[in-house]
């Protein structure tokens, strides 16, 4: 039954990634979403200080102002003349030594180690479970997850139309009059409730492989958005599947094994994708040349 | 105030703040020429990527020496650079999301490795989680030795190719075309990259290397409009956080290094984008009261005027 738990998390946690890092790699902001998922860390510290639990909605709430304000940082020094990705790198790697300073600090009094923040405690995810009217109704992380997923599946379903629009040509959909910045902060709210979701079972740092490889997967294999968003969950709760498999056979980080499992699957997309594979572009470069040289023969003959 | 003072006097302790000193000149070096050739994350990439060749070499041979690390770190820096340029050139995927599939993926395999050599039940491995944030109090004298040896030599070879950096930096196409081996230098930089990023990992673990290398090159810039001295500013803030941060963790109160470090570059920072002359807010905001006044000044002035001619 914890198998079962255990890889439910983790496709759960896919599953919410997935849609959300669609969109990133889509804007060209993946490295954003690593900032994002770097400076939620002192917002779930502050937030678990304060109310002194695990599983408070102060923590989301707390997580996802942080992502706001690192967004919002990063583009106000990008404003005042400090290169993009270098703003970048200042933000998250000054939030995230404060998050790690203050788990340090307080690392003796609290059940939230260094550990836990950095790859995550998925294994002991089956025993932490919520009651309910006296009813064992299964693990907290999988209601927790459960709930951000239904949040980003239902933002995304209620605004589908303007997120694409956002997403692939900004000015059009400033000129048709979609509030685009609304929107912007709205997807970059999305990515930190994902993290902040995952940050439990993933850790702060492995969340933005479940962000960026699956959704870049997908993107190799389709050219519809709608179908990118499926591929994408699919391939991610694929990698969950496999890698605890993995983690169980190696006796290693379950989180790191699906990352690595979702990394093998990018792999294979990048080789063998039917339309932006590298061997099967390689291979039709071939079957043109030779068509080319054929039909050269049979004009000169 | 007096526990510190003594602190100092520790000969084990200044020979620590030496070398973490030593780091940050050379990390602040290199990562100013990173910063303007638009690279910054690349360092990030490259220091996540580390740990994984790090966990290979502590794999294969057993031991923790500083050499063998240098090797490891090297490949896997190598094959992440190999793998962000592949992925670049040959699909659609940009480099955003070349560099974030790289890192988690290096970083992923790392953590699985690490975790593996943990459980491995090795007794030698006591201490290999720790280059992940870093704690330079367990830094033995040869480790000390060789970092800053390392870190003086980065400078150097930063100062013997500084023109053809500088070239590389704001027009690699002329460079090129007087002859320079562009694409040779181009690696030679990135190697060099990770080269600081295997040094620091002891001292300031992968996860936070990145900001050695970008922070102090962004302060640096904010003061000065002259490669030459923005380079030297940059050393010398990096050297500054170095010493700043690891003297507050060798204070004893068991703090990881590397986030103090990187709050110690990030205050430096800050204090830049407040302070610097022209760039910083506060030339700004002054420039702009100064404007206002002479613009009030000269509405007054006109309305003196009008009113005289009219009167």
């Amino acid at each position: 039954m914890s198998t079962f738990w255990i890889i439910l998390t983790g496709a759960l946690v896919a599953a919410t990634c997935g849609i959300a890092g669609c969109f990133l790699v889509l804007r060209r902001m993946a490295m954003v979403g690593d900032a994002i998922s770097h400076s939620v860390l002192p917002g779930i510290v502050i937030a678990f200080l304060i109310s002194g639990s695990r599983d408070s909605l102060l923590m989301l709430l707390g997580a996802a102002a942080l992502g706001l304000v690192t967004v919002f940082l990063i583009q106000l020094f990008h404003q005042s003349g400090v290169q993009s990705d270098a703003s970048i790198g200042v933000v998250f790697t000054a939030l995230f030594a404060v998050g790690v300073i203050l788990v340090s600090l307080y690392t003796r009094d609290i059940d939230l180690d260094l550990d836990c923040v950095l790859y995550g405690e998925i294994a002991y995810v089956p025993w932490d479970t919520l009651q309910w009217g006296g009813v064992d109704i299964g693990p907290k992380a999988v209601w927790g997850v459960g709930t951000a997923l239904l949040l980003t599946a239902g933002v995304i379903a209620a605004f589908y139309k303007q997120f694409k629009i956002c997403a692939f040509d900004p000015a059009l959909a400033a000129a048709v009059g979609i509030p685009v910045a609304l929107f912007h902060y709205l997807l970059m709210g999305l990515v930190s409730v994902s993290t902040v979701a995952s940050f439990e079972s993933v850790g702060a740092i492995l969340v933005v492989g479940m962000l960026v490889i699956p959704p870049a997967t997908a993107y190799l294999l389709t050219e519809s958005l709608g179908r990118m968003i499926v591929y994408s969950v699919a391939i991610g709760c694929a990698s969950s599947v496999l890698g605890y498999y993995v983690a169980v056979l190696l006796d290693a980080s379950i989180a790191g094994s699906m990352i690595s499992a979702a990394g093998a699957l990018f792999l294979l997309a990048l080789l063998f994708s039917p339309s932006h594979g590298v061997l099967f572009r390689k291979w039709r470069m071939k079957r043109m040349v030779q068509m080319q040289k054929q039909a050269n023969e049979a004009m000169s003959a | 105030m007096r526990a510190w003072f003594d602190l100092l006097l520790d000969p084990n302790v200044q020979w620590i703040l030496l070398g973490c000193m030593l780091l940050g000149l050379g990390s602040g070096v290199i990562g100013s020429f990173a910063y303007l050739r638009k690279q910054s994350l690349m360092g990030d990439a490259l220091s996540h990527a580390a740990l994984p060749g790090v966990c290979i070499a502590f794999m294969l041979s057993g031991s923790k020496s500083i050499v063998l690390f240098l090797i490891g770190a090297a490949a896997a820096g190598l094959a992440a650079t190999f793998g962000i340029g592949f992925i670049t050139r040959h699909t659609r995927l940009k480099q955003d999301t070349a560099l974030a599939i790289v890192l988690s993926l290096f970083f992923g395999v790392g953590i699985v490795l690490l975790t593996r050599i943990q459980h491995s039940g090795n007794g030698n491995q006591s201490g290999l989680d720790k280059f992940l944030f870093g704690q330079a109090a367990t830094m033995v004298r040869a480790d000390v030795i060789a970092m800053a040896a390392i870190s003086l030599f980065l400078v150097g070879i930063c100062a013997l190719l500084f023109k053809q950096f500088k070239l590389l930096s704001f027009d690699p196409g002329f460079a090129r075309g007087i002859g320079y081996p562009v694409a040779f230098l181009e690696q030679l930089l990135m190697f060099l990259i990770v080269i600081a990023v295997v040094v620091g990992v002891q001292a300031v673990g992968v996860v936070l290397m990145a900001a050695l290398l970008i922070t102090p090159a962004v302060s640096a810039r904010y003061w000065t409009e002259k490669l030459g001295f923005m380079v030297a500013l940059s050393g010398a803030f990096g050297a500054a956080s170095g010493l700043i941060g690891t003297f507050v963790s060798a204070g004893g109160n068991n703090l990881p290094t590397g986030p103090l470090t990187v709050l110690a570059a990030t205050a430096v920072f800050v204090l830049s984008v407040i302070a610097a002359p022209r760039r910083g807010l506060a030339a700004k905001w002054l420039m702009h009261a100064a404007a206002r006044n002479r613009v009030n000044r000269e509405r007054l002035a006109r309305n003196v005027e009008q009113r005289e001619e009219l009167g």
